[in-house]
């Protein structure tokens, strides 16, 4: 099974890369940008059993810090699967 | 006897020799070095020091990696038995990581790496930590860090400044962590993260040794 998980900086955190980066845009003359913030996609290959109890607990434990991330995990299409 | 100290060394920690030599130097016995996979801590310590550096090339997040590698379980268990342990900068980290301490270093506001001497305001000088800094006002103290924001909610600021748990603020803004703090202590006060470098202010080729009196705090508190 491949899975999908969005680490996201939770609202309220200022995103210092973000905010470089919208400058960046502005700069380059891209109108109508209102904000940027930068997050991590990180994609797994995981037996097709692993419970969602487990994902969670690997992104809780590891994969996102608790303190200023947030995530969310998306189940892609199983091995095999047309 | 002597004063018997560790310094853990992670895949990509770069200040561990640096924060050996300050510990010999300073309390006249040099310190045991251990390697992040080793799962056991040699016994009867009497102080912990996670080092400066990019552990793990900073995958991920700065100290997230090392935060789970095998001697991190023995260091949290010392922790939590009261055994003094000492985090700088990447070490700072792998101890908000790890959970030890509360918060998270972010990548500094202004994006860039910031290294220079910075001042430093020892806010509490009760700890075990930093007795030694009691009158002293401001002092001067080396960082090198990209990721030194420090950021916890303001729930969690006002608590540990509440509990008088900021051992350190920059004197001055730095890097944009809130209410600049720059060292944390733990609820018991034996955990002690923080962004500036105490290991290298301990002579005066070094330019400065206000760093010193940091360790001279932690041996003191053995006696």
């Amino acid at each position: 099974m491949k899975v999908r998980i969005l680490v996201r900086l939770k609202p309220g955190v200022l995103d210092p890369q973000g905010r470089a980066v919208h400058h960046s845009l502005d700069g380059m003359g891209f109108e109508g940008v209102e904000d940027v913030r930068i997050g991590r996609m990180i994609e797994m290959d995981v037996a097709d059993g692993t419970s969602d109890e487990a994902l969670n607990s690997m992104c809780e434990k590891l994969l996102a810090n608790m303190v200023i991330e947030d995530f969310t995990i998306e189940k892609l299409e199983t091995a095999g699967a047309a | 006897m002597g004063f018997r100290a560790a310094v853990i060394t992670f895949p990509g920690s770069n200040c561990d020799r640096d924060m050996a030599c300050a510990l010999e130097l300073v309390s006249g016995t040099a310190p045991i070095r251990v390697w992040h996979g080793d799962a056991e801590l040699p016994d009867n310590l009497d102080f912990i020091a996670l080092p400066g550096g990019f552990s793990y090339g900073d995958y991920l997040r700065s100290g997230a990696m090392a935060a789970n590698s095998p001697i991190m379980r023995s260091v949290i268990a010392a922790a939590d038995r009261g055994v003094p342990v000492l985090g700088v900068c990447n070490g700072f980290q792998v101890l908000t990581e790890s959970g030890l301490l509360p918060g998270a270093l972010m990548r500094n506001a202004s994006q860039n790496f910031i290294c220079r001497t910075v001042p430093l305001i020892a806010e509490n000088t009760q700890s075990a930590f930093t007795r030694a800094y009691a009158g002293k006002g401001t002092v001067h103290i080396p960082v090198a860090h990209h990721d030194g924001n420090y950021f916890a909610d303001e729930e969690t600021l006002d608590r540990i400044e509440g509990d008088g748990r900021v051992a350190f603020r920059y004197a001055e803004p730095c890097n944009g962590s809130r209410r600049d703090i720059a060292g944390v202590l733990s609820a018991g006060g034996n955990v002690l993260g923080m962004m500036p470098h105490p290991e290298r202010a301990v002579e005066d080729a070094q330019g400065g040794t206000d760093g010193r009196l940091l360790f001279e705090s932690a041996i003191a508190a053995l006696v």
